[in-house]
């Protein structure tokens, strides 16, 4: 167990990590992620007001979808990451980041200000079901869950046998598989996790292949590849920045670091960047060394380059993998750069993402 | 042949002059899968509580300790190959490397079986 945004949450369980990752890739993992933040904006003006605090399209996404977004300072950096989705009668659900959820919370109340309603939901525990297998297990306690696609969701009964649980879920999460992320009252959450381990497919997953998944999939973690040092450009979450947002669209800027954000969204990209431009990319060693955060990135003559962000040894891939930031005229796929791990040079590659290939359910 | 413990959680055979180096059973069981290990250069003198490897999981790197003074005669290939030797049988196949001895008498400060055990269990 250690201590985690105010937590106390297991690293890993007795299977260990390798077994858990692997697991989740196989068949079925189980998250308590209660950490994370939810929260509601009611209000007839909820959309157009969480609209200004983010670089997303949020008016136009449909009753019954979700969309990732991105809370940015006055300065376009990126405060948190966050997951919304669209529950109709002008109603949004959100979800944010355990370490973050706090300043969050303040940040949007203080952005939205009396526009719409700003509710947290402390007392609603949060489990991901994740992997090839998750649809198996959980449809057979709440049926109709198999008919969701990713980035979908809605309210549902699970029937554990000895009660019935009233949910609301998505079909999606934070590993590259298939899944569900289940928002569920605190005072059921037990009962609800113990009757889905009670499922042959599924093994509780701790932190640690949290982490290991997540970066297989290629999925930045708030606090380690994006924070208020970055913005969404050299981060390369334009595909979070939908057109109509942009410089021509029809809601154009109107968010938090507009005017830089659309400005570097205009800037050449690769070799022809301005000098000084950088970007995240994501790297496979080509020795069998893992390759943490905070190493150094360097060209073949010495000079830095750049930083690695997250790194491990990738359990699925089997090969050391990491996110960081490098030099724009390194970022091409299949640029050659030098990471120094502990004095040595271990040479790495700039690899397209995700490492392993995703499986979400798409119909 | 006598067995030591160091408090960085290493153990030594010492058969003669040299001495094969591991990590111990607590040390693994902390550290979690082990994913790979960094080791010496046979023939490379190294003082006692040198940085002499890196040990690492999927969880954390480690370094290595070199337990006492003295000259790599041999690592462990099979190790390097398969890191989770470390795990599976770290007091046998999962050894690290052998070290000729440059002053015996360095082993008078480390712990026997007993001693290592009760500081583990207080670790």
């Amino acid at each position: 167990m250690v201590p985690f945004a105010g937590y106390s949450m297991p690293v890993q369980y007795p299977a260990g990590l390798m077994a858990e990752h692997h697991h989740t890739r196989t068949s079925a993992g189980l998250f308590d992620v209660s950490h994370m933040g939810q929260l509601r904006l009611v209000g007839p003006d909820a959309a157009a007001a969480f609209e200004t605090l983010i670089p997303v399209d949020v008016i136009d996404l449909p009753v019954g979808k979700q969309r990732y977004g991105l809370l940015l300072t006055d300065e376009g950096t990126i405060i948190d990451d966050l997951m919304f989705f669209n529950k109709g009668n002008d109603e949004i659900f959100v979800i944010v980041n355990g370490a973050c959820k706090v300043g969050d919370i303040a940040h949007i109340q203080a952005k939205i200000g009396n526009r719409c309603q700003v509710i947290p939901l402390p007392d609603l525990a949060l489990l991901a079901l994740q992997g090839p297998q998750a649809v198996t297990a959980l449809a057979r306690l709440a049926p109709g869950v198999e008919k969701l696609v990713f980035m979908t969701g809605g309210n549902f009964t699970v029937d554990t046998g000895s009660e019935k649980i009233d949910v609301f879920l998505t079909r999606s999460g934070y590993t590259g598989e298939d899944g569900f992320e289940i928002s569920v009252p605190a005072a059921q959450a037990e009962a609800l996790a113990r009757a889905l381990l009670a499922q042959p497919e599924v093994k509780p997953i701790g932190l640690g292949a949290r982490n290991s998944l997540r970066l297989e999939a290629g999925l930045c973690l708030y606090g380690n590849d994006i924070d208020t040092t970055t913005h969404p450009v050299e981060a390369s979450l334009n595909w979070a920045m939908q057109k109509v947002r942009r410089a021509g669209g029809a809601r154009e800027g109107g968010f938090p670091g507009a005017t830089k954000i659309l400005a570097a969204l205009a800037e050449p990209t690769g070799a022809a960047a301005p000098k000084g431009t950088r970007k995240r990319v994501g790297l496979i060693a080509l020795e069998r060394i893992p390759v943490r955060d905070h190493t150094e990135l360097q060209d073949g003559q010495g000079n830095k380059i750049g930083e690695v962000t997250s790194g491990l040894l990738g359990p699925t891939i089997d090969k050391p993998v990491a996110m960081g930031y490098v030099d724009s005229a390194y970022s091409a796929i299949g640029s050659r750069v030098v990471a120094i791990v502990r004095g040595k040079p271990v040479p790495m590659e700039v690899s397209a993402m995700p490492f392993v290939p995703t499986n979400y359910f798409r119909g | 042949m006598t067995i030591k413990y160091t408090p960085d959680h290493e153990w030594l055979n010492v058969e003669g002059d040299i001495a094969t180096v591991g990590i111990t059973t607590h040390a693994q069981d902390a550290l979690g899968d082990v994913v790979f290990v960094d080791l010496p250069a046979v023939g490379t003198t190294f003082a006692a509580k040198d940085v002499a490897g890196v040990v690492e999981s999927v969880k954390a790197a480690a370094d290595v300790y070199m337990p006492v003074t003295g000259e790599i005669t041999e690592v462990n290939e099979a190790l390097r190959a398969d890191p989770s030797l470390a795990n599976s049988d770290p007091l046998n196949t999962g050894w690290f490397f052998k070290v000729k001895l440059s002053n015996p008498a360095e082993l008078d400060a480390l712990m026997d079986e007993t001693s290592y055990t009760s500081f583990a269990a207080n670790a």
